[in-house]
């Protein structure tokens, strides 16, 4: 399914690739073409660090199609050290407690399955505890 | 005074799970009921607002099927669309039709048919209100994204653990006087405590159950009203409608509602009216975290103080604002896109005073407001009970 899309975003799934404005520095994830800061056009590639702190989370029990099967899953919302924020999955938290400003670093995983024989898996960043090796 | 937008019709059906309703039967039964109740006026133009039916009832072009199974075939008709603002998002294309001269009487219906789906697909269905790329494919829900609203909330400002709990206590008093809400049942404090855990920080009563129903209204000008026209005249005193960023993690502060400030000020300003003059709030209380942050944007609350207004009581119907006079999105129900399209029945009902035992006790001008994902729509109107 949406095979096109899915083909479209790899640089922002697996590498974290944003825009840096050139006009005033602001860093923008995901990338957006306007700048939402100042307004200018940005189009200049940037790769994020990967790095940052929770900012918000909670568990999922009751999930979409394409994701129920790997319910329950945490979702936050990860405050990247650049600036921006991202909508993500935490993964591998073993026995760590969560809690707000917890510091987390993006992995590549994978995200959903369609379950019949001719699904996409689709695979794209998450988060983990930082410092984990 | 002519050219008053008067909302000279309302209908609705009770909320729940209509097994046996079709969504296009579901969006006639209000449909006749308003134009019955506005003396027989026929519109010649529908919006329909709707959030899923193409995913849920894999049904789309609503407006025709709709004009057609009312036997209005002819007319003009359209969808309007705005996710869970969709009913208050087609009330204002209904009042822009109407207002520009252009149609003499519109008629607005919402409707949401949420029980031909269950489960996971019913999910997806809502998970494409949010951003696709870059929210629901990290297979988050708009219940989850309410969630991460509240933990914020409670985590900034100090929240107490049941500190929300004020907001589905008030819903469900006032849906007992609902003889269409899903819920008439007052819960106890002891319920909210005890409540399973749905997305923590999300208990059972902090979100709104999704359920069948269908509301309409029919505008027109006053002049066009029948002469033995029965009721007080209900105008539109002011439509606004604002958006924000669609995904939340976009914005610079999340906790703040902008789309509700935007539109909330420019209703006050067409309005001509000061925020201390709105009687009564029909609020947007998908999930309890969304109530307190309307009432901050809105400016009946401070910032991280929303929640004590509920707590205190103030919302109640002898409370300085009544909110979710008949039982909110909580206790009537949430029937997706049409919930604002109850909303404005409901104030309606306030301010001909017809609302029986849930009746406000001063009614001259309500505010209803519909919300989009977590406000990345707003849209907000100001209704007035003309003096006679």
């Amino acid at each position: 399914m949406e095979i096109p899309r899915h083909w479209r975003l790899k640089q922002q799934r697996y590498g974290l690739v944003g825009e840096v404005c050139p006009h005033c520095e602001a860093k923008i994830f995901p990338p957006r073409d306007v700048c939402p800061t100042c307004g200018g056009e940005a189009k200049t590639a940037y790769a994020f660090s990967g790095k940052g702190e929770v900012y918000s989370y909670t568990t999922i029990y009751e999930a979409p199609t394409g994701y129920d099967q790997n319910a329950p899953y945490t979702v936050a919302l990860v405050k990247l050290q650049e600036g921006p924020i991202v909508t993500a999955q935490l993964t591998d938290l073993g026995e760590t407690p969560l809690e707000i400003g917890m510091p987390v670093e993006m992995v590549t995983r994978r995200l959903r399955q369609d379950g019949d024989e001719r699904g996409v898996l689709v695979y794209g960043y998450k988060f983990r505890p930082a410092g984990l090796v | 005074m002519e050219n008053e937008i008067i909302i000279a019709g309302i209908g609705q059906t009770s909320v729940g799970e209509h097994w046996e309703i079709s969504l296009r039967e579901l969006g006639f039964y209000a449909m006749d009921a308003a134009m019955q109740d506005a003396g027989g006026i026929r519109p010649q133009a529908l919006f329909v607002g709707n959030m899923l039916a193409p995913n849920l009832s894999n049904q789309a072009h609503l407006g025709a099927l709709l004009a057609d199974f009312a036997g209005l075939t002819g007319i003009e008709a359209a969808l309007v669309e705005a996710a869970g603002a969709s009913g208050g998002a087609a009330l204002r294309q209904g009042y822009l039709a109407v207002k520009s001269g252009m149609v003499d009487a519109a008629l607005v219906v919402g409707v949401e048919k949420f029980t031909d789906t269950i489960g996971p697909d019913t999910e997806a269905a809502l998970a494409t209100a949010s951003d696709s790329d870059f929210e629901a494919t990290q297979g988050l829900t708009p219940t989850a994204q309410a969630a991460l609203l509240m933990r914020r909330y409670m985590h900034e400002f100090d929240v107490p653990a049941d500190g929300l709990a004020g907001f589905p206590l008030l819903a469900h008093a006032n849906g007992t006087g609902n003889p269409n809400a899903m819920f008439q049942k007052a819960i106890k404090a002891e319920a909210y405590q005890k409540a399973e855990m749905v997305c923590d920080p999300i208990n059972l009563f902090d979100m709104a159950p999704h359920a069948d129903g269908a509301a309409a209204v029919l505008l027109t000008r006053c002049d066009r009203l029948p002469i033995d026209y029965p009721y007080p005249l209900i105008r539109i005193a002011a439509s606004a409608q604002a958006t924000d960023t669609l995904a939340l993690h976009d914005r610079s502060d999340p906790l703040f509602l902008e789309a509700v400030q935007i539109s909330t000020g420019k209703a006050l300003k067409q309005a001509g009216i000061s925020v201390d003059q709105v009687n009564f709030f029909e609020y947007h209380d998908s999930y309890s975290i969304y109530a307190a942050l309307s009432l901050e944007a809105a400016g009946f609350a401070p910032r991280g103080k929303g929640w004590e207004l509920a707590r205190d009581g103030a919302l109640s119907l002898t409370g300085r604002l009544p909110c979710a006079t008949l039982g909110g999105l909580k206790a009537r129900g949430n029937p997706g896109g049409a919930t604002g399209v109850y909303q404005t029945v409901e104030a309606a009902l306030q301010l001909r005073g017809l609302a029986g035992r849930n009746q406000v006790r001063e009614f001259r001008f309500g505010m209803i407001q519909s919300l989009g994902g977590p406000a990345s729509t707003a849209v907000t109107h100001i209704l007035e009970r003309l003096q006679s």
